[in-house]
């Protein structure tokens, strides 16, 4: 039903490309999970950009120290080895280099918590957004409501859940072969619905993110963040997309039988092409709304 | 003495060591920090194979892509189960066995300062799982919330919810009293001229653990028991509705959880500073400093918390708080590595089992302390929680670190437990089929992660089938390594031919080392006549 | 701090440490089963509760006789001094959760939903007829509307009554360490009289919120946390009282000397825990 923009060259020279140089994947073709994948996708944001360059950086800051306190550890365990006629000698103290190896840590984490602080506080910054859409996490499901776009509200509701063919695989001892579930060219096992949220590319858009029976966490890789949705309470995160796709993701916090097979499917449009999906999908998709397992409200 | 393991053979040379006679004196009634301490470590065992066989569950349910084997709310049981037990059954009490074995011996005390309320420590602990464990037998099954048992969704369970919430009390009285009395002993024990800056680390590490468990214990317990208002007496703690806040029950969980994470590490820290300098032959370098890095790692314990809920949604401020606060315990612990690295420089180094784990302690729980600081990067944490990447962050801290000290602490210390040496042999086998099967099983979750992959889930996308079948196959792999372990301790209790001598290990010092192997029934009835040189590998001088 | 000489008291083998873990496991299996609505629940936890008595009755009976037959030297008793401190160090880490969660409730939760900082949206979206207020019951007004307790009735009483008692058991300690007898007895009575005194208000109070004030465990969160709190506290005037009972049986069979009675000392030390306890709960949960 929905197409992918992944061909199955370029996944499997996308997974080859991630295992042998880990860093180095070019951002489309990572979008969502593929095989041997070992790192983070880059995402398709600017702050999901800024996630992963975070998250390298971090990566390279541990890295580097581990390869040199290990290798420091290596020599000791060869060159002093009993067996080797090594002497065990008696000092135990050396306060000039008990100051540096507390210093140098510090410096490190300094160079690490910077990026993260000014990172952290550009992705609190949710004001100015040209659409709003609420989601409500419920078991085991998403319910999907656009509160606002462009100061309007466009009326639009819809549930969202676990495509059916998954659905009919994953049930124990189906015996079906997981990998024969297609989305296109995907392989989207478990990793896609019936309705995906439909979103526009290059507006910031804000959503509202609550449950109404136990916490979820509604989580899309390539947007940079996940944010749990807490029965009660609103949270509320932004992304703005820069490429056009269908995103994938998974509810992330255990909210009981079917936490793994509530999944997330994000479909990032051109403005243009949304805001005809808008218009068309305003009355069927409030009537799906109104019919489905609307959840309770919230009292 | 006889020669005979006191702590096994009960019934030879008894009268010689004024041991008590029969069974149920021996084992139900005893007073003896030594007794005890056996009942924590065979207790703490069976708990690592009931906690490990509920992993070999998740691990094979999760060995390919689809539902093969359990039905999901199962598979949520096992997860929570395998972290309920691993935390609370193996790793806990066997610190605290390891803490009653030696503590009386390291410190020249004749047993724990408070022996009845020992015993009472103790017996709790079987009924207590028993109480847990009978969950999964009941209509609906044991708990399927995870083991932080948030709510809402911990309310759902049906009948296994109070019964796990008062198990969970019974083994918070049992942490507490042990800590009691291991503070007791500590502070009011020591033999003359065992003074607090001389005593061994192992004996410091368990100080301060055991005021963290007296501090923490009781605040999962007020957790807890809101729960159980919540669920069955009408209350509105975890109720928006009714003015309560679900993340609250968060906060109060993890005030107790993160410091019950460094309960698990600190005595494994305290353990791999004994073993070190004695296999290098040389005084644990910067004494002073590995103690104030203990203090440090429990005082920061109380303030970062909230890292665990960075995507709850916390004000900005609250974030960049407990960011900041995490962030700074990788100084304090980088010191501890550093100093056992160069604790080995210049040493005159030997490689016998402890000695391995040890090594691969330092390298692993490094490897684990990485990711945790990645973690604590908040913005890259927004990507990495609830992910198979905390998974592989808590498996390097807790199995490579704290698992890998208790068994270098027991192959450390069981000749001078039951007077025998272990097969050298298949110690080393033991260890490297473990440590190169454990990073089979754990390094490729963090690529899972990264991925994608949330945790606590039985099925996911065939994308991530290929690393999912390696950890499995690792994960299999160690689970059947263990039962190697299991036969060096029998093999070395019952059926071993070599004598071990006083001191044991070429390098080692301290207390325990001039008591005869096996150590005696009681073990200072006179308090020793301490000299420097016979204490630990502190940098005593100053 | 120094170990004495080859005389620290191990005792022998003990049963009454298994029979208390028999008494929990009654005791908590018991009211779980209850709690799920087995009535054979109630038997067993009454069976459990009665197994625990036993065991702290047989128990403190060998304490007592060890300590009276002097077995006890200076350092025993020091491990006794430690293991009460730091029990008492854990009870109020125990109370500091239920404070924690007032605390939290009332800066966080309840503002949040109210609208303000960070919970705009959460007011607006959810809760749009709900404004901050303390007391409060959430914005679902759960349990319906209920009145608060003035502070300055029993409250106040019971407050003055706590406190006069610690005076008491203080003229008590003074009197037991000066060797007077009758007046040590007479001031541990009255203290005993006071803690009574304040059990029955509460217990009136708690009345009184039930059948007057419509004020219950299920009045939100302000009667989560107001009952959870004020009860637990009541639980432990009620265990201090019975082990003040405890020790003015054994004052008046003489077993405390002028400078050996740590037994008494423990006593006070829990009384004044709980007198500071709820110092705590009049100032956060009554007045403010
Ligand atoms: C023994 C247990 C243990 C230990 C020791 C640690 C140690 C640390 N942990 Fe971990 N942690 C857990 C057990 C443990 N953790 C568990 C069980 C969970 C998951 C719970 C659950 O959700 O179920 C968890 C989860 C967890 C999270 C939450 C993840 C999430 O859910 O999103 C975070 C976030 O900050 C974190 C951080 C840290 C940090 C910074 C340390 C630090 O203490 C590490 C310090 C060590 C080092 C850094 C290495 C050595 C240092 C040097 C060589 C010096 C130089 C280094 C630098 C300058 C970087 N841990
Ligand atoms: C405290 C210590 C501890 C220890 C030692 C372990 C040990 C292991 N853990 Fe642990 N684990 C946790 C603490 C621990 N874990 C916690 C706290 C969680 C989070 C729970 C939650 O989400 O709520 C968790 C979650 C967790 C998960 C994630 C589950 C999920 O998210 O759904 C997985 C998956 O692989 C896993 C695997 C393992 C494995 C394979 C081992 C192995 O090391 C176990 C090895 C031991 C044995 C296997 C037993 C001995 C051998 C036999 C019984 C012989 C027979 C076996 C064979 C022949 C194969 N654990
Ligand atoms: Cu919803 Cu997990
Ligand atoms: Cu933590």
């Amino acid at each position: 039903m929905i197409a992918s923009g992944v061909t199955r060259t370029r996944r499997a020279f996308a997974g080859l490309a991630l295992l042998a140089g880990g860093a180095l994947g070019s951002t489309a073709a990572f979008a969502n999970p593929v095989p041997w994948q070992l790192n983070m996708p880059q995402g398709v944001s600017d702050i999901s950009k800024r996630v992963y360059d975070l998250h390298m950086l971090g990566l390279y800051v541990c890295a580097g120290i581990g390869i040199v306190v290990f290798a420091v550890m290596f020599v000791a365990m060869f060159r002093f080895r009993k067996s080797r006629g090594a002497v065990a000698q008696t000092w135990a103290h050396n306060t000039r280099l008990e100051v540096v190896w507390t210093i140098i840590p510090i410096l490190l984490l300094i160079m690490l918590a910077w990026p993260a602080t000014r990172l952290l506080i550009d992705m609190n910054d949710v004001g100015e957004s040209d659409l709003t859409v609420k989601v409500t996490g419920f078991q085991w499901r998403w319910r999907y409501d656009y509160v606002e776009y462009q100061k309007q509200d466009p009326g639009v509701h819809f549930i969202s859940s676990l495509d059916t063919e998954s659905n009919r695989v994953r049930q124990l001892g189906s015996g079906l072969d997981p990998n024969a579930v297609k989305d296109g060219d995907y392989s989207s096992y478990l990793l896609n619905v019936d309705n995906p949220l439909v979103v526009p590319v290059g507006v910031k858009i804000r959503f509202l993110i609550t449950a109404d029976d136990v916490i979820h966490s509604w989580w899309v890789p390539t947007l940079g963040w996940k944010q749990d949705a807490i029965p009660g309470f609103i949270n509320d995160n932004w992304t703005k997309i820069n490429t056009p796709g269908l995103y994938r993701g998974q509810c992330a916090e255990l909210c009981g039988r079917d936490h793994a097979f509530m999944p997330i499917v994000v479909k990032a449009v051109p403005q243009a092409e949304f805001e005809q999906w808008l218009a068309t999908h305003k009355s069927a998709a409030a009537a799906t709304a109104a019919v489905g397992a609307a959840p309770d409200g919230q009292g | 003495m006889a020669a005979v393991n006191p702590a096994i053979q009960p019934d030879v040379h008894a009268s010689h060591d004024h041991k008590p006679h029969g069974f149920l004196h021996r084992w139900l009634f005893t007073t003896n920090h030594k007794d005890i301490g056996t009942l924590y470590l065979i207790f703490s065992l069976t708990m690592f194979f009931i906690g490990g066989s509920f992993a070999m569950v998740i691990r094979a349910e999760l060995f390919q892509p689809g539902m093969q084997l359990v039905q999901p709310e199962f598979f949520n049981e096992m997860t929570s189960m395998h972290g309920l037990i691993m935390i609370f059954g193996a790793i806990m009490p066997a610190f605290v066995g390891l803490a009653n074995w030696m503590l009386p011996m390291m410190i020249g005390a004749p047993d724990m300062a408070l022996p009845r309320l020992n015993n009472w420590s103790f017996w709790i602990l079987p009924f207590a799982f028993l109480m847990l464990i009978s969950t999964m037998f009941m209509p609906g099954g044991g708990p399927q919330g995870g083991w932080t048992m948030y709510p809402p969704l911990a309310l759902e369970g049906g009948m296994n919810v109070a019964f796990a919430i008062f198990s969970v009390h019974m083994m918070g009285i049992s942490s507490i009293m042990g800590a009691i009395n291991i503070i007791a002993t500590i502070l009011n024990m020591r033999a003359p001229g065992v003074d607090l800056l001389r005593m061994p680390v192992f004996v410091w590490s368990w100080l301060i653990t055991a005021f963290l468990l007296i501090a923490v214990m009781p605040v999962l317990a007020g957790a807890i028991t809101m729960l159980l208002t919540d669920k069955y007496f009408g209350t509105s703690f975890f109720h928006a509705a009714g003015g309560g806040d679900p993340v609250m029950y968060q906060h109060i969980f993890w005030f107790f959880g993160h410091p019950e994470v460094y309960i698990m590490i600190l005595p494994a820290f305290g353990i791999v500073s004994e073993i070190v300098p004695t296999f290098s032959r040389k005084p644990l370098f910067g004494y002073q400093a590995m103690v104030y890095a203990l203090a440090c790692i429990a005082f920061l314990s109380f303030i970062v918390w909230a890292h665990h809920m960075f995507t709850v949604g916390m004000p900005l401020g609250g974030n960049l708080f407990f960011m900041y606060g995490t962030m700074l315990i990788a100084i304090p612990t980088g010191v501890k590595i550093f100093n056992w690295v160069t604790t080995m420089w210049g040493g005159s180094l030997t490689f016998e089992t402890p000695m391995l784990f040890a090594c691969a302690f330092v390298i692993l729980f490094s490897i684990g302390g990485f990711s945790g600081v990645s973690l604590a990067l908040v913005p890259a944490d927004f990507q990495y929680q609830d992910t198979f990447f905390v998974v592989a962050h808590f498996h390097y801290v807790l199995v490579t670190g704290a698992a890998f000290a208790i068994m270098g602490a027991v192959y450390y210390w069981l000749p001078k437990w039951s007077g025998h040496m272990y097969s050298e042999k298949w110690g080393k086998i033991h260890f490297w089929s473990s440590a190169i099967s454990v990073n089979l099983l754990f390094f490729p979750q963090h690529f899972l992660g990264l991925a994608g992959m949330p945790r606590r889930i039985p099925d996911y996308n065939v994308a991530f089938a290929d690393f999912n079948m390696l950890s499995s196959i690792g994960g299999f792999w160690f689970g059947a390594t263990q039962l190697i372990f299991v036969g060096v301790i029998i093999h070395c209790v019952y059926f071993s031919k070599q004598r071990a001598t006083e001191r044991v290990w070429e390098g080692a010092k301290g207390l325990e080392w001039t008591l005869p192997s096996p150590a005696p029934y009681h073990s200072f009835t006179h308090p020793p006549v301490v000299t420097a040189g016979m204490l630990a590998h502190g940098d005593v001088s100053h | 701090m120094a170990q004495t000489q080859g005389a620290y008291y191990v005792p022998h083998g003990s049963h009454w440490p298994i029979f208390g873990s028999f008494g929990l496991l009654g005791t908590l299996s018991g009211a779980a089963l209850w709690m799920d609505d087995f009535v054979v629940g109630k038997f067993i936890m009454a069976a459990g509760i009665a197994l625990l008595i036993v065991m702290l009755i047989g128990w403190f009976h060998s304490v007592i006789t060890e300590s009276v037959g002097g077995k006890y030297n200076q350092q025993v008793d020091g491990s006794f001094r430690l293991g009460m401190i730091w029990f008492i160090f854990s009870e109020v880490m125990f109370f500091g959760a239920f404070f924690g969660a007032l605390f939290y409730t009332r800066m966080f939760a309840i503002p949040w939903l109210g609208g303000a900082g960070d919970g705009a949206s959460t007011n607006e979206f959810l809760w749009p007829a709900f404004t901050a207020m303390w007391p409060s019951n959430g914005p679902a007004d759960i349990g319906g509307q209920f009145t608060t307790m003035s502070p300055w009735g029993i409250p106040l009483l019971n407050t003055l009554l706590l406190l006069s008692s610690g005076v008491t058991i203080t003229i008590a300690h003074h009197a037991l360490r000066t060797g007077h007898r009758a007046r040590l007895l007479t001031f541990l009575a009255l203290t005993i009289l006071l803690g009574a005194t304040f059990i029955g208000f509460q217990a009136y109070e708690y009345y009184e919120a039930y059948h007057h004030y419509n004020l219950t465990l299920g009045s939100g969160i302000y009667g989560s946390t107001f009952f959870l709190l004020t009860g637990f506290h009541g639980v432990h005037v009620t265990l201090g009282a019975i082990m003040l009972c405890v020790i003015w049986a054994r004052c008046a069979k003489g077993h405390f000397s002028r400078d050996h009675h740590f037994g008494f000392e423990a006593v006070a030390w829990y009384w004044h825990f709980v007198d500071v306890v709820w110092l705590g709960l009049f100032v956060f949960v009554y007045v403010l």
